[in-house]
C-alpha cells in the first residue's frame, strides 16, 4: 500500500491490459494456455465466426500475448508467456496484499463470533 | 506439504479502464463485517497491508461528510504513510461510499471507493469498487500495492483468466 514511486511499467503493460480487458479474449487465452489451436478450433466453442475470432487474435498478437505457429496450413496460435507473466505478477502483488488483510479479517471475525457465543452462554448460566 | 490457502478466494478484476473491483466472502453476518470495516478498534486489527506494518492513527467519523484518517507505520521505525478521505454515503450493514487519497497525494483528486456488504446464509460477500479518475492513476495505485515479488506460474495465470 506504500506508494513506492509512481512509474508505469511500460507501454506494453498497457497493451497487455487493454487486450485482457475483453472477456472473449481472456477466454481465448484460457484455451491457448492448455495448448495451441487454429482459428477454426478457437471459433467453435465460442459460437463466433472465424473473422470475429481473428479480430480478437489480432489484438492479442499486437500485445505480444499470442504468436502464430509454424504450420502454414493450420496456422495454430500459441500463447506467449512472458508479457502475461509480467501482467500477472503486477496484479498479483496487489491481490496478495489484500489477501493478507482479508485473512487477518477472517481470524478477527472468527474471534468476534466465538466471543459472542461465549457471552450468550455465560449470560444464560447466570440466570 | 501443500497449503490450500484460505477457504474463500479473493477476486481482483479490472472491469473497466478506471476501476479495480475486489470481491471476498467472509464467514460472518453483515453486522459483524460492517463493524470490522467501520470501528477503529476493529479496523486496527486487520487493515494493515504488508507484514511489518501497524496502524498508528485510525480515526473514523462515520457520517455523511465525516472524515477518516488511517496512518501506517513500519514497525522497524521506517517511514509512515497515510490515507484520508470523506464519507459520501452510508447505508448501515449494506453500503459505504467514500472518497480517498494518500496524505501525500500521489495522484490528483480522489478515488471513489464503494464497499458493498451482502449477507446470505450467515456469510457476507464484500465487494469493493475503487474508481479512479484515469487509467494511469488506477495503474499507479496497483503498482504501489506491489510489495512482494512473486513469480507468476501458469496455474495462477489460468486462475486469473478464469476469474475474468
Amino acid at each position: 500500500m506504500e506508494p513506492i514511486g509512481y512509474e508505469l511499467g511500460s507501454g506494453h503493460l498497457d497493451a497487455t491490459f487493454m487486450a485482457l480487458a475483453d472477456p472473449t479474449r481472456r477466454a481465448i487465452l484460457g484455451r491457448l494456455a492448455r495448448g495451441e489451436a487454429s482459428v477454426a478450433e478457437l471459433a467453435a466453442p465460442f459460437g463466433m465466426s472465424q473473422p470475429a475470432i481473428s479480430k480478437h487474435l489480432k489484438v492479442l498478437e499486437r500485445a505480444g500475448l499470442v504468436h502464430q505457429g509454424r504450420d502454414a496450413q493450420r496456422r495454430p496460435r500459441r500463447i506467449e508467456a512472458r508479457p502475461l507473466e509480467e501482467a500477472t505478477k503486477w496484479l498479483e502483488g496487489y491481490r496478495k496484499l489484500w489477501e493478507t488483510n482479508f485473512q487477518r479479517l477472517d481470524a478477527l471475525l472468527g474471534e468476534l463470533q466465538t466471543d459472542a457465543t461465549h457471552r450468550r452462554r455465560t449470560k444464560r448460566r447466570k440466570k | 506439504m501443500e497449503y490450500s490457502g484460505p477457504k474463500h478466494k479473493l477476486e481482483v478484476t479490472l472491469p473497466s479502464e478506471r476501476e479495480i473491483v475486489m470481491t471476498r466472502v467472509l464467514d460472518a453476518p453483515a453486522r459483524l463485517v460492517f463493524d470490522a470495516f467501520t470501528k477503529p478498534e476493529l479496523i486496527r486489527r486487520w487493515l494493515l497491508g504488508p507484514d511489518g506494518f501497524s496502524m498508528s492513527v485510525c480515526d473514523v467519523d462515520l457520517r455523511v461528510g465525516g472524515k477518516f484518517h488511517y496512518v501506517w507505520r513500519k514497525d522497524d521505525g521506517g517511514r509512515e504513510f497515510g490515507i484520508n478521505g470523506t464519507y459520501r454515503e452510508i447505508a448501515p450493514l449494506a453500503r459505504i461510499v467514500h472518497g480517498e487519497n494518500f496524505d501525500e497525494p500521489f495522484y490528483p483528486g480522489e478515488a471513489q471507493v464503494t464497499t458493498a456488504f451482502a449477507e446470505k446464509g450467515g456469510a457476507t460477500t464484500v465487494t469493493m469498487t475503487m474508481a479512479f479518475d484515469t487509467r494511469e492513476i488506477r495503474d499507479g495505485a496497483i503498482e504501489s500495492g506491489m510489495e512482494s515479488g512473486i513469480v507468476a506460474s501458469y496455474d495462477r495465470l489460468e486462475r486469473i483468466l478464469q476469474e475474468g
